[in-house]
């Protein structure tokens, strides 16, 4: 069969950078080929030069891009602008940026319809109706007049999808469409791209860093690294048996539930592609590596329609399956943080005189304890408040009610020093949370400095025992943070919050910035500190597979309570409320789902400003009743610590 | 001792400003992360052209601020008096051009007055163009100027060369040492643009200033390069006396600028609330009032105390000075607010930045938040917003003292040519140059300033910074 796109040998270089180096492969139509790897590999390159919308200094070197019976690189750029969302359309990753946001929505898709299908005036209007039905928009026609301000992420980024589709492309390019939101949205979004595909018989690019979308979405995957691909096949047997050592070693770096011992991490880093480049460039990185890998580059080789560049294709051990140790039992001591009402309302102030008009609720009524030693992982969707819950324990936003007891002790406004002597906090992003103008030893030093921690020596041994703590080089200290990777960063940050030896961390999402392989080191560093220091952690975060590698115990919040608690394995396993059951199952997953099927959640979180009577969830939940409508559930107990707040679980038992 | 050092407020200011300047620089030396942006500006061609004809400016202006009055001939050992004139050190580096003062107007390189006098010539009273008693008076006859200015000319292009090319050899003999190349390598490194440094520019730049001041030099002690003023005074020397005017308007009000703004900025940014309110209603009345209001009405007030209390000042160079300081200090108070308001937004960023939380979760102060977290952050900023603004101010001087509210009238700056020459225009024949001489210096300095601000705003921008 004829290929709807069929790429071959494609360069891409910035100067004498060749970002993309020698790709070849083909699209047919009706089929999802995915292209996996992580940043900093070419991904996106390899996309904007099908489009030819490289940024500036970036160039096709050589190569063919053929769609169809058109050369692409060959078109005048004329021509190339009917290509560009006739023949193929492109979604972007940040739902954001991508749409104007002083133009409404249905102007914004007729001007892809006047161009491309020249419909204007009512034809028009219906056809984007028309297209926003079929990417599920809810009420689609009122829709048109809105403005990208007033959708949610999910409602933009299908939005982006109909304004793709409005050409009627024969290829879309979905350059990680997903990645910017949330699990239950992601969900949505996917179903919705999966359905286009099968009824317009489209050709899909899908561009992604998680292998959990690929299991679920592709027929082919081509896993890139450094510029190249190293090795392509079908999804079932790439899965299956991954041949090459990065796509192997990338499966290993994964966190899978239950599993107690260390992940597989891949060392250093991709290397840069501005110097010439002998040999097999993962030589640097792969365990196997034998001398020939690094003075020839590997050719591909065929193994029963799986193709890779490996020397030693076909000769590799089988993958090694990870030792499932069971969790070390609790030893159930005195709670070490125990939080009991907490309650954070920011006011709302209008008019002149910035009157108190009402009360977004971002966190309402929340309850938790953790012992010393243990993780506590507080899960939930953006905008459910889970990150104020934890800045609020640090009294970084001032909470509205509530008690808070850190080790016995009641922590109120007046005693705040001793606070911060035992809890400490990690960020989401390590590139904003260092100050770029300060030596790593004076960010070290800060905290112990503020605190009066120790004296002047002793400050400075405790710099140099915390870097060797997290795996820095000695050297590390008289750097400033520029000169390190993402996850060096995030070491540092790690060093900061232990430097004046907490009892309790709180990391807010700590690894969702950082690619797999770099995850994997931070969570084996996270494990190892809490064996060695006797960490507790308060761990938030939205990925459900770090939650089931690294906690003992879950918290699930949704609109700024707690709907279910109890230990992690009761509660991913064996999720009582809808709403965990609906989370657990929207998670993409590499093994094929077993026993029921997705439970897919219709629309988005309600606004925290104006949340639902009765029961918060009952708009969205499959298993609502009259009495959801009505009343907030109360909490029932389902044994072992574990307990839910649904009227329906209460009714069931 | 013949002489009495004489220290004006604004002097004492400008080299506070010098020493804090070097200590600064010191400073940068020793950080990483500071001196690489530096690197990038020394590393444009144009920028570095820029910085040293500024560099020539600040010298002038410099070794005018360092002020002293002469003792009196006849005065006694044990009781000296001194002159009541207060001249510089540029002045007696210059004193042939201050002296040589002609009746009135001159044209440039003229040999004689442009207006007709009675002169007794051979017993008879004829009206004529008098000769000027210093510009081409080593002539006999009014045939020999056009060969004299030509061979002038042409011997200060051979000496400015003759020490373009020793500075050159040293510059080459002292870089190859250093680098520990043969001077024969450095010199073709040099030549191909592969120094790392715009050593081509930078020698181009030197060659043309020396060439300059070659012939500026020796037409200078023949003539009135740029023709004299209404009361005969060189108005080259006046042209080279106003740049320090320039330089003090450009850098104290900066310097009343800049703590006001940083002050005012960062904590309405960082604080937020009732400061953030009362700090925004400041700087939005102030903005609404019109700048050159207040500005005349200072400059009424600080008028009307100077001559009611003669008794402060001694010397009419130290009038003039209070009522320079009193300008820069007005026009540092009108002139804040865009950099505040600048501050204040960046601050609202950077505060709820993650490394500023985490120094909030370790109990640290707010004075040190913004010292350590917040202030470095901003610094590009108020460096970009310094050099920018500078050439505005000097604009600004000639406008103010053009309208009359500006420098006292006795003080030589760009302004008061300006005005002064506003009348001669009306002329027949015109009187062009005292406006071009004032044009032509405001022009260098300013275009020099602004590529100077565009190299440095460039290298700190971080928004420029994937284009490098």
């Amino acid at each position: 069969m004829k290929p709807l796109l069929e790429v071959r040998d494609l360069v891409t270089g910035f100067g004498s950078t060749r970002v993309v180096d020698g790709v070849s492969f083909r699209i047919a139509a009706g089929e999802t080929y995915a292209l996996l790897g992580e940043s900093g590999c070419g991904k996106s390159i390899t996309a904007l030069s099908l489009m030819r919308l490289l940024p500036d200094g970036g160039r096709v070197v050589s190569g063919r891009v053929q769609l169809g019976e058109t050369d692409v690189l060959a078109l005048p750029e004329r021509e190339m602008r009917g290509v560009r969302g006739g023949g193929m359309a492109m979604i972007f990753q940040e739902p954001m940026l991508a749409l104007n946001p002083v133009i409404k929505v249905g102007t914004q898709i007729g001007e892809a319809l006047a161009l491309h299908r020249t419909l204007d005036g009512q034809a028009a209007r219906e056809a984007a109706r028309a297209l926003l039905d079929a990417v599920s928009v809810p009420d689609a026609a009122r829709r048109l007049d809105s403005y990208p301000f007033e959708l949610s992420g999910g409602l933009r980024q299908r939005v982006m999808i109909a304004m793709a589709l409005a050409g009627e492309p024969r290829l879309l390019i979905a350059d990680e469409p997903t990645t910017a939101l949330d699990v239950t949205i992601q969900a949505q979004v996917l179903d919705v791209l999966r359905r286009l595909k099968a009824e317009r018989q489209m050709g899909m690019l899908l561009i992604t860093h998680d292998l959990g979308v690929v299991a679920e979405n592709a027929d082919r995957v081509g896993v890139m690294y450094a510029g190249e691909l190293v090795e392509e096949g079908a999804r079932d047997a790439f899965f299956a048996s991954p041949q090459h050592p990065y796509s192997r070693m990338l499966f290993e770096a994964l966190p899978r539930a239950g599993d107690g011992g260390r992940l597989t991490t891949i060392p250093g880093q991709v290397p840069p592609l501005d110097g010439v480049l002998i040999g097999c460039r993962f030589a640097p990185r792969c365990p196997h590596a034998i001398a020939r890998c690094r003075d020839e580059s590997p050719d591909w080789q065929d193994l029963n329609g799986q193709r890779v560049r490996c020397h030693l294709a076909g000769q590799l051990p089988a993958s090694t399956v990870r030792a499932v140790t069971a969790q070390t039992a609790a030893l159930a001591a005195q709670p070490l943080l125990q939080v009991e009402g907490l309650k954070v309302h920011f006011p709302i102030r209008r008019g002149l005189i910035q009157r108190t008009v009402g009360h977004v609720r971002a966190v309402d009524d929340v309850s938790l304890d953790i012992q010393a030693g243990r993780t506590l992982a507080l899960v939930g969707e953006s905008g459910c408040g889970k990150t104020t819950v934890g800045k609020a324990l640090l009294r970084l936003i001032e909470p509205t009610a509530g008690s808070i007891v850190l080790g016995g002790e009641p922590i109120t406004a007046r005693n705040a020093s001793s606070l911060r002597r035992q809890a400490q906090m990690v960020f989401q992003d390590p590139y904003s949370s260092l100050n770029p103008r300060m030596r790593v030893a004076d960010i070290l030093l800060e905290g112990m400095d503020a605190l009066k921690v120790g004296n002047a020596p002793q400050r400075r041994d405790a710099v140099a025992q915390l870097l060797r703590q997290v795996g820095l080089p000695d050297d590390a200290g008289g750097r400033y943070p520029h000169a390190f990777s993402g996850g060096q960063r995030q070491r540092i940050a790690i060093a900061r919050a232990l430097a004046v030896s907490p009892r309790l961390v709180i990391c807010d999402e700590p690894t969702s910035a950082l690619d797999v392989s770099v995850q994997a080191q931070i969570l084996n560093l996270l494990k190892d500190l809490q064996n060695d220091l006797g960490l507790a952690y308060l761990f938030i975060t939205h990925n459900l597979a770090v939650v089931e590698y690294l906690a003992h115990a879950v918290a699930v919040m949704y609109l700024g309570r707690i709907v279910e608690q109890g230990a992690a394995a009761d509660v991913l396993r064996a999720p009582r409320h809808p709403y965990t059951q609906a989370l657990v199952s929207a998670v993409p997953r590499i093994e094929p789902p077993a026993g029921e099927g997705i439970i897919r959640l219709a629309g988005d979180q309600p606004s925290p400003l104006n949340p639902p009577a009765g029961c918060h969830f009952h708009p969205r939940c499959p298993k609502a009743g009259a009495l959801c409508r009505q009343t907030y559930p109360e909490r029932t107990d389902l044994g072992d610590g574990h307990w839910v707040r649904c009227h329906w679980v209460a009714g069931r038992l | 001792m013949s002489f009495m050092p004489v220290i004006l407020w604004t002097d004492a200011l400008i080299f506070a400003l010098l020493v804090v300047v070097l200590a600064l620089v010191w400073f940068i030396r020793r950080h990483e992360h500071l001196r690489a942006p530096w690197k990038h500006v020394a590393q444009r061609p144009m920028a570095m052209g820029a910085a040293l004809v500024l560099g020539v400016f600040v010298v002038i202006g410099l070794l005018d601020s360092l002020h002293y009055r002469e003792r009196l001939a006849d005065s006694p050992a044990d009781a000296p008096q001194y002159s009541v004139e207060v001249l510089s050190v540029f002045d007696a580096l210059v004193s042939g051009l201050r002296t040589r003062q002609e009746k009135t107007y001159s044209a440039p390189l003229a040999m004689q007055l442009y207006a007709k006098e009675f002169i007794q010539r051979d017993g008879e009273t004829v009206r004529d163009h008098p000769r000027l008693k210093y510009g081409g008076a080593h002539l006999t006859h009014a045939d020999e100027r056009g060969p004299d200015i030509t061979r002038r000319t042409l011997v200060g292009l051979a000496q400015g060369l003759a020490v373009s090319l020793l500075l050159f050899g040293l510059l080459a003999a002292w870089q190859a040492r250093r680098t520990q190349v043969q001077m024969g390598a450095w010199l073709e490194a040099w030549a191909t643009g592969a120094l790392g440094w715009p050593g081509r520019t930078v020698v181009l730049v030197l060659t043309l200033m020396l060439l300059l001041a070659g012939v500026l030099a020796q037409l200078a002690s023949g003539y009135h390069v740029f023709g004299t003023d209404k009361v005969g005074q060189d108005v080259l020397y006046i042209s080279l006396k106003s740049i320090r005017t320039g330089l003090v308007i450009g850098t104290l009000t900066t310097l009343v600028t800049l703590p006001l703004a940083i002050g005012f900025g960062i904590a309405a940014g960082y604080f937020r609330g009732w400061i953030d309110d009362v700090i925004q209603y400041i700087y939005t009345v102030l903005n609404s009032i019109p700048g050159v209001l207040l500005i005349a009405a200072m400059i009424l007030i600080v008028q009307v105390a100077i001559e009611s209390h003669p008794e402060l000042f001694d010397t009419a160079a130290a009038r003039a000075d209070i009522r320079l300081l009193a300008l820069c200090l007005i026009m540092g108070v009108t002139s804040w607010t865009g950099l505040a308001r600048l501050l204040r937004g960046e601050s609202l960023k950077l505060r709820t930045l993650d490394y500023v939380e985490a120094a909030r979760a370790f109990g640290v102060s707010h004075t040190r938040i913004i010292s350590r977290h917040i202030f470095p952050n901003v610094f590009h900023l108020v460096l970009i917003a310094i050099v920018l603004d500078f050439s505005g101010l000097v604009l600004a001087e000639a406008v103010l003292s053009y309208v009359g509210v500006g420098v006292d009238p006795s003080m030589y700056s760009w302004g008061n040519m300006i005005n002064g020459a506003r009348l001669e225009l009306a002329r027949e024949p015109v009187v062009w140059w005292q406006l071009g001489a004032a044009f032509v210096f405001m022009f260098t300095l300013v275009l020099a300033a602004n590529l100077f601000a565009d190299g440095v705003r460039d290298a700190f921008d971080p928004r420029l910074g994937g284009r490098r």
